[in-house]
């Protein structure tokens, strides 16, 4: 019987264990693999409260056992009357200060974090020649898609933020429509985008994300935005810095020398994107729809779908289909035909500023 | 017995259930009522989890998740927990403290009718196919943004439903102040009554805010009005503010008489005196006033900034201190007992340890920057209903079986009980454990959908088949309804023998005017302390047996609320349809009238004589 019991412990040790090993979630959208300072913090708080709490319920659990073992009736008989106990002073306040140290325990660094994490003074810090020390990001959502613009460098791109690793970025975030939420699980907690003021917040990233099973880590909408806030996702691309100045470079190139894959594709797309639809990187933020300069480094369409052709074609002609309540128009055969569409594809792929 | 006993018949019975006044028949009501939409809205949950049982699924379209969820939280919270909790309430509170009815029958029934349209008002939405589609919190921006219908119904179904929530809670509010046996005092009332009273008191204070909130909503959607179209001048997080200074007391409007009823089943069932009474008396009421306290921890991602951030994330933190003396008293209430485990006493037992695990993540998410990780994430779901249902429906099942003698004079099956709680109980835990990791591996709540390849497939799979035991579990507990009323086996005062309040020292179920001689109350567990002495009767008189007074039933509280009903139709198509401006005008002056028939009849209700009391005594004299 006791051996059984110990065998039956051990199991159940090794059931737990198990399961905080698989635990970890996958690296690109983990918060038990953080990424960055913030979410390191935020972690560190996490590990620290479970520890505290995990006690808490030990204790609470303990009693409760011994409690059950010892005092049920079929054990001391049907007509055992218990002693009618009222109370005692002694263990009330036991049991009210020793919960009360264990908060302040973990008050104290929350309200730490709190000021540390919310702190976006050197925001708009500016070196001796009056540029930006640090990058800032200027964050749109819009019904289902986000717009990231970079107000000191001059250009904006769409679903895919591209910031240097081992820095702090601020964002300014808003919303276009209604109310959304900027999260980057691996990298750091969610602010929203209200509708009607700017959030700013910073995050640092100190992981390069090429090494990543898309090589991206994975951002999502985290308030409740309509039917596709589930598919409201993004990606964010970590570069070293000297990569992450070459970016910016050959983004703001992309006004001048336009990459055109496809002759036939850009008239199709001159005629019928071009009005919600801008492929110079080069810009401020505002516009209809998804900037498409760096369209074919994506590793999504329209945010979520597999990366290819065939896709891009299948969400131009129905784009409801895949995300209903979007505001893009869908393209049927009268207006681009097939042909149209496969040269408006190839030269969509071919939008890019990375080698 | 004067009107009703002599008419008999289909039609009599349903006049009789449509018009009374009678506190017991109203919580039967409520429970039936509240059961109903409890069923609805748990085929709403089974859908929501299969259409997550694999990635990229499409069972439902995205718009139909949104609907489900907002009618799943919205019907759970406002037409589910709350009505069943009233029910109890309503049942047992006047016997608990030695009362012939509520403080106002005619409010108590008005405010069932409100709960019923209301809710009515809000499933209507289904067959119209515009379905409040924002969420249970309808968060202005999104809800302004809605298209159709859908959100009228919320705003207007929600009024109201909420009226009527507002009116029980004064009732009662009122009936504990005013109507206690003599004897008995505030230190001497049972904890359900404790917990009632002061949930009441919180109705007060919460639902104004709601009504308000509602009324915006209702102006800027039917009536053009601007209060959170930023573009005019009004302001979203305004909204949030409303509705979470409700929402939040709200969560402990629940809780408490949750509690309460844990505190009478640990004691009856431990056959232990509640350890530490009095502080578990003033747990409540500081949980009570906390709870007005913290509501913007559920804004913590708003950018309310890190000073309130902080101020609220310590105020948080505060409420688990009386909480966690309030486990730590139950767990010192069993220990030393005699303890039986019986079904509700096995609720009870599932509860401890459940609420615990809700607890303290909710400490995790009072931890502000922790939050930010944690806040509309699977986590966030995982956690409200470990307190939601670990919490408040354990207690709704534990009071079924605790008090269905009391209510229907008729034991439910232990047996079946029993089995109903292990498929519900590790159902619940195998649906909602596993989403805590969701959580942190990143899974926004709300999602309609999700993408293969994100770690997510095996835990939405294994959270699926935890709630299809719960539904096997409920499933059992019909069947265990509908057999124990079938069977009608009779039972006597106090069928579970350990019975320690008022409500076991009378018939199951008690005549209608409950209490022939108004009872002394000589202190706490009143019928405990006769027991020990050796009473026989069971109850010490205060007074002799004399004529009662009694109101009349009255139809005028069912009609008053369809007035209501047919007026937020009117509303809501007064800008489309001609026909709708009238129908709003018919609606409330309906209603007006109703009022006013209320108001200039008098009603002097009717007197039990008493030769019809002793009659009653005398026939069940051999009953025991």
């Amino acid at each position: 019987m006791i051996k059984g019991l110990k065998k039956w412990r051990l199991f159940s040790l090794l059931a737990v264990f198990a399961v905080f090993l698989a635990g970890c979630g996958q690296e690109e959208i983990s918060t038990f693999q953080p990424a960055g300072q913030v979410a390191k913090d935020q972690f560190n708080l996490l590990l620290l409260s479970s520890g505290i709490m995990l006690l808490v319920i030990i204790v609470v659990v303990a009693i409760y056992t011994v409690a059950l073992v010892r005092f049920r009736r079929s054990k001391l008989g049907e007509d055992h009357m218990p002693e009618q106990v009222e109370g005692s002073h002694v263990l009330e306040l036991v049991w009210t200060f020793i919960p009360i140290v264990l908060l302040l325990i973990l008050a104290i660094p929350t309200v730490h974090y709190t000021y540390k994490l919310g702190d976006v003074q050197a925001m708009g810090a500016v070196d001796d020649e009056g540029n930006a020390e640090n990058l800032v990001v200027d964050v749109t959502a819009k019904l289902y898609w986000w717009e990231f613009e970079y107000p000191d460098l001059g250009i904006v791109t769409a679903q895919e933020l591209v910031v240097p690793t081992d820095e702090k970025v601020y964002f300014n975030l808003i919303a276009a429509d209604v109310k959304h939420s900027f999260w980057i699980p691996a990298v750091g907690g969610k602010l929203d985008t209200n509708v009607e003021n700017v959030n700013k917040f910073y995050l640092s990233f100190e992981k390069e994300s090429e090494g990543l099973k898309d090589g991206v880590f994975y951002g999502k909408c985290a308030e409740l935005c309509g039917p596709s806030h589930a598919l409201m996702d993004f990606k964010v691309k970590t570069l070293p810095r000297d990569q992450f100045d070459k970016w910016v470079v050959a983004m703001q190139g992309t006004q001048d020398n336009p990459v055109v894959a496809n002759a036939d594709g850009e008239k199709v797309f001159a005629q019928s994107c071009i009005g919600c639809h801008a492929v110079s990187g080069v810009g401020e933020t505002g516009a209809q729809g998804p900037n498409l300069a760096t369209f074919g480094d994506r590793n999504r369409v329209a945010g979520f779908l597999e990366h290819d052709e065939e896709n891009l074609k299948d969400w131009i002609r129905d784009t409801q289909k895949h995300k209903p309540g979007n505001t893009m128009p869908s393209f049927s055969e009268d207006q681009i035909s097939d042909a149209d569409l496969d040269a408006l594809a190839e030269y969509l792929m071919g939008l890019k500023v990375a080698k | 017995m004067s009107s009703v006993a002599q008419k008999s018949g289909f039609g009599a019975t349903l006049w009789d259930w449509l018009t009374t006044v009678d506190h017991k028949k109203i919580g039967i009501l409520y429970l039936l009522g509240g059961l109903f939409f409890f069923v609805l809205g748990g085929i709403e949950a089974m859908i929501i989890r299969l259409q997550l049982i694999v990635p990229n699924n499409d069972l439902v379209t995205a718009g139909l998740f949104n609907d489900l969820i907002t009618m799943h939280g919205t019907t759970m919270i406002f037409l589910a927990a709350m009505p069943i909790l009233f029910g109890f309430m309503n049942a047992i509170v006047p016997l608990q403290i030695g009362a012939r009815d509520v403080a106002f029958p005619f409010i108590n029934s008005l405010g069932f009718w409100m709960f019923v349209f209301g809710g009515l008002f809000l499933n209507i939405s289904w067959f119209f196919g515009e379905v409040p589609d924002a969420g249970w919190t309808s968060y202005a921006s999104l809800s302004l943004h809605s298209p159709g219908h859908g959100v009228d119904f919320y705003a207007i179904g929600l009024q109201i439903a909420g009226g009527g929530t507002l009116m029980a809670g004064i009732n009662f509010l009122v009936t504990i102040i005013n109507m206690r046996a003599p004897g008995m005092t505030y230190m001497r009332m049972p904890l359900f009554t404790w917990t009632t009273f002061v949930a009441s008191a919180m109705i007060l204070f919460a639902f104004p805010p709601l009504t308000i909130g509602l009324f915006f909503l209702t102006f800027d959607r039917m009536f053009s009005g601007n209060f959170f179209d930023h573009t005019m001048g009004g302001n979203t997080i305004i909204w949030e503010h409303i509705f979470w200074i409700f929402g939040h007391p709200e969560v402990y409007i629940l809780i408490l008489p949750a509690f309460g009823i844990f505190s009478e089943i640990f004691a009856t069932f431990s056959r232990k005196r509640l350890f530490g009474y009095t502080a578990m008396v003033f747990a409540t009421v500081l949980i009570g006033f906390l709870g007005f306290m913290v509501w913007a921890h559920h804004m913590f991602t708003v950018g309310l900034g890190p000073t309130a951030n902080a101020i609220f994330a310590v105020a948080t933190m505060a409420i688990a201190v009386p909480t966690g003396v309030k486990i730590f008293n139950w767990l010192l209430t069993i220990w030393g007992g005699s303890i039986k485990v019986t079904t509700p006493m096995l609720y009870a037992l599932g509860f401890i340890p459940s609420f615990v695990m809700g607890g303290v993540t909710g400490v995790m998410q009072g931890a502000a920057p922790l939050d930010y990780q944690l806040h509309d994430s699977y986590f966030i779901v995982a956690h409200f209903h470990y307190v939601i249902v670990g919490g408040v429906v354990l207690a709704i099942f534990a009071g079924l079986h605790y008090w269905w003698p009391k209510m229907f004079g008729t034991m439910l099956s232990e047996g079946l009980g029993k089995i109903t709680f292990v498929f519900f109980f590790i159902g619940f835990h195998l649906t909602f454990l596993i989403q805590h990791w969701l959580g942190f591996w990143g899974m926004p709540r709300r999602v309609w959908t999700f993408m293969d390849g994100q770690g997510w497939n095996m835990p939405n799979f294994i959270s699926t088949i935890g709630a299809l035991l719960m539904a096997i579990g409920f499933i059992v507990m019909v069947i265990n309804i509908i057999i124990t009323t079938v069977k009608n086996k009779r039972v006597g005062d106090d069928p579970w023998g350990d019975g320690r309040t008022l409500e076991w020292a009378i018939p199951s179920p008690p005549p209608f005017y409950n209490f022939p001689a108004t009872p002394l109350v000589r202190g706490l567990d009143t019928l405990w302390i006769e027991k020990m002495e050796g009473s026989k009767e069971m109850i010490t008189p205060a007074e002799p047996i004399t004529d009662i007074h009694m109101p009349n039933g009255s139809i005028i509280p069912m009609l008053m609320s369809l007035g209501l009903f047919i007026a937020g139709f009117g509303a809501m198509f007064q800008q489309e349809a001609s026909w709708g401006l009238p129908v709003l005008i018919f609606g409330l002056a309906f209603t007006f009238v109703m009022m006013s028939a209320r108001s200039l009849k008098d009603d002097l209700g009717f007197y039990v004589t008493k030769e019809q009391i002793l009659q009653d005594l005398k026939n069940k004299g051999g009953r025991d």
